[in-house]
């Protein structure tokens, strides 16, 4: 995979007297005692890491942790106090105006946690803003801002104002702005973090659903565990300015570099307990060879589902997803070929553990879970992968009998 | 009993009166007398034109644009006092000093935008210039008349230019906060997406920030109103110079009649440049964009069951 975006040695200090704050930090002095001494703050201290192209890289931790500050020196909006920040090559940090505004033009978007939506233009006009800016014309830009608003399912609203929008939807437009410039990379920060946490769920399964075909590099920051671990390729944490681990969520959670980190996925634990089943649903698989593209896509609508799995024989061939259906051939006659379907699908055994769906769940794509014969018993989507972790004890306890499985069992043959 | 100006006094006056006679009018007359051409300019057109129009198209007009932006209620009293107006017989001044008034606004706005611009932009700039408004608003509005003279002469250029200086700072205040007061988060995004300052600023914060400068606007406007008499004192004619002969003669009734005929206008002037702020507020869509939109949404949804037919 190609390298996209480097982060080198990257320091930000908020005050006046940055090399003193720089050295201090060198001779191993924290963050509060600089900020007791001094009244500098550090906001983010000797960051490193690489994102790859088309990987969504996740910054995680708390409130004040420095993950704003940090993606913020991304695109330049703020600039870093030292290091090196390097996309395709080019250091963002050392750019001129001109040169950062190239970049921005043409490499960089961003998504906002308050959306950040223009309350003067209309959606259309708020999506192709990035474009006006650029200089495209009129009609391409229009043309290309309902393009993006039909990824997001929002092409209809397209003449209506910002404010007449539910939170979900003012996100979405704000995605749509993201997108609409086709940048490379999407900074996102804390994107879902305002919507309520049902909302939340649907725009994190459909950002994985566009990402599987976008393939965009994604910089995506929360403080949220779970959207980190179900989102993310890999994850950094930090803490105080630092970043104390870079890894995938399986490394993050089996082998958690520190006790902040590991405080971080305790609650994760109930994950390692409950096994796939729990988020299972009825497979609902369509015949190869039998069923229609129009078939396919009206049992989508009806189970609203993104995806469905296709079987031959009761073994699983592929899966076919809704998008990739209507975006392709109108043909609503044909039969599922090999050419709709995605044959590169995730399955796992009977018995796997919530939380070794994560790695699969960033596909996109449901999971399916196949008996010993490889027939395909039961399916896990994403989005309930995600109902799942929001759901509280009591509930999930009760959920997990009704699959037949002992939680305390279970807690106890891992304690 | 003891006082300073037993041992020391201090010729102020005349301290002041060299600096003016000695410095500034020879030195910079030529200078002071190009800023009075534009002025001169624009206050002639306006004041040739507005006595130009006959008396009950300005008030439809007037009633018209009053009705579009502040409602029927003061639209009937845009005609209801402008005739009142025209039978006290103080129509030729009341449109003199509309043309006074608006050319000072219309230079206001020339120069307090761009100043309340740059001052939004700079912490250092608006640091300078806050004291300096501070004094422009504290300063009798007498005051400004004696240099004003020594400089420009008398008449009605002295006249506006004295209600220019006078009315300049609300507009630039506005415009400052107007702008400082957009979202951070609006400009981060207008900045994330590679705008430079200009895009910035024309797409982003001065629409945002319009609804504050229409309120200083306004209160711009207001202050000329108010200065029309005082600048009456120099030469400048219109409903001031009616209330000053008025007084000067003991003639209460035509006084009374001059202030009635400011009041009046100030009242029509405030409705519709209030009316102006507060629909910046709401996105009324315009006849035009209406009409776009049907045709867009229209075209686009017949494109939409093209596809859908070839789909089927
Ligand atoms: N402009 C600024 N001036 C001074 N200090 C700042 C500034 N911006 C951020 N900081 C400080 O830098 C640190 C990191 O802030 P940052 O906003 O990056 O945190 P965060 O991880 O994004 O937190 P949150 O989850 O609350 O958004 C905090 O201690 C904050 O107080
Ligand atoms: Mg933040």
């Amino acid at each position: 995979m190609a390298e996209k975006l480097s982060v080198r040695n990257v320091y930000k200090i908020f005050g006046g007297d940055v090399d003193t704050a720089l050295s201090q930090l060198e001779n191993g002095e924290t963050k509060e005692t600089i900020f007791a001494e001094t009244g500098m703050t550090v906001g983010v201290q000797d960051a490193n890491f690489t994102v790859n192209e088309g990987e969504i890289f996740v910054i995680m931790g708390l409130s004040g942790s420095g993950k704003s500050t940090l993606v913020r020196m991304l695109n330049g909006l703020i600039e870093p106090s030292s290091g090196e920040i390097l996309i395709d090559g080019d250091d963002v940090a050392k750019a001129d105006t001109n040169k950062l505004r190239k970049i921005r033009r043409s490499k960089l978007a961003m998504v906002f946690q308050h959306f950040a939506l223009f309350p003067h233009k209309t959606v259309a006009d708020n999506v192709a803003y990035g474009l006006k800016v650029k200089g495209v014309g009129r009609s391409e830009r229009r043309e290309r801002a309902l393009k993006a608003l039909g990824q997001v399912g929002l092409r209809p609203h397209a003449d209506t104002y910002t404010s007449e929008l539910s939170g979900g939807m003012q996100q979405r437009v704000g995605l749509a702005r993201g997108l609409a410039t086709e940048s490379d990379i999407l900074l996102m920060d804390e994107p879902f973090s305002a919507l309520d946490p049902l909302i939340r769920r649907d725009m994190q399964g459909e950002l994985l659903e566009l990402q599987r075909s976008l393939q965009k590099t994604i910089i995506f920051i929360t403080h949220d565990l779970d959207e980190a671990l179900i989102l993310g390729d890999r994850i950094a944490i930090m803490k105080d300015g630092r970043i104390v681990q870079t890894g995938t969520a399986r490394q993050i959670v089996d082998e958690p570099a520190d006790d902040y980190v590991a405080a971080f996925t305790q609650d994760i634990d109930r994950a390692r307990v409950l096994t796939a089943e729990t988020a299972a649903v009825e497979p609902e698989a369509l015949r190869y060879g039998e069923a229609t593209v129009g078939e396919a896509l009206r049992r989508m609508e009806e189970l609203d589902r993104n995806a469905l799995f296709v079987t031959d024989n009761g073994k699983p061939v592929g899966v076919v997803a809704y998008r990739d259906l209507v975006a392709d051939g109108h043909d609503r006659e044909a039969k599922l070929a090999d050419e709709r379907m995605c044959t590169d699908f995730p399955t796992v055994p009977h018995g796997t553990s919530l939380r070794d769906l994560y790695g699969f769940a960033s596909s996109g794509l449901p999971i399916g879970i196949v008996s010993d014969e490889g027939k395909l018993d039961r399916v896990v989507e994403a989005r309930a992968l995600f109902g799942q972790l929001a759901t509280s004890p009591e509930e999930e306890q009760a959920a997990a009998e009704r699959s037949g499985h002992d939680p305390a069992q279970g807690q106890a043959a891992t304690a | 009993m003891f006082s300073p100006a037993d041992i020391v006094t201090i010729p102020f006056g005349d301290w002041v009166n060299e600096f003016v006679r000695g410095f500034l009018v020879p030195n910079f007359r030529g200078f002071f007398q190009t800023i009075e051409v534009p002025v001169e300019f624009v206050m002639e057109w306006l004041n040739s034109f507005f006595n130009w129009v006959p008396m009950v198209v300005f008030t439809l007009v007037m009633a018209l644009i009053a009705w579009r932006t502040a409602g029927k209620a003061n639209a009937i009293f845009a005609i209801i006092a402008l005739a009142f107006v025209d039978m006290i017989q103080l129509w030729g001044d009341t449109m003199t000093t509309l043309a006074m008034v608006l050319t000072a606004v219309v230079f206001c706005a020339i120069v307090g935008v761009p100043v309340g611009i740059l001052a939004a932009g700079s912490d250092r700039f608006l640091k300078v210039i806050r004291p300096i408004l501070d004094i422009m608003q504290t300063i009798p509005s007498f005051v400004y008349l004696v240099p004003i003279v020594m400089l420009f002469g008398v008449g009605s250029v002295p006249g506006v230019i004295a209600t220019i200086i006078f009315a300049l700072p609300p507009i630039i205040r506005l415009t400052n906060l107007g702008i400082r007061q957009v979202p951070e988060d609006l400009v981060e995004a207008a900045e994330s997406f590679g705008s430079t300052r200009w895009q910035k600023l024309i797409d982003v914060q001065l629409p945002l920030a319009m609804r504050t400068i229409m309120a200083g606007l306004n209160q711009t406007l207001m202050l000329a109103l108010s200065m029309s008499v005082i600048a009456a004192l120099i030469g400048a004619g219109g409903l001031g110079l009616v209330v000053n002969t008025g007084l000067g003669r003991l003639d209460v009734g035509r006084a009374t009649a001059g202030g009635v005929g400011i009041v009046i206008i100030a009242i029509i002037l405030d409705r519709i440049t209030q009316g102006l702020a507060e629909r910046k507020q709401v996105h009324t869509t315009s006849l035009w964009q209406t009409l776009r939109g049907f045709f867009q949404s229209s075209s686009s949804s017949a494109k939409e069951k093209q596809l859908a037919e070839k789909a089927g």
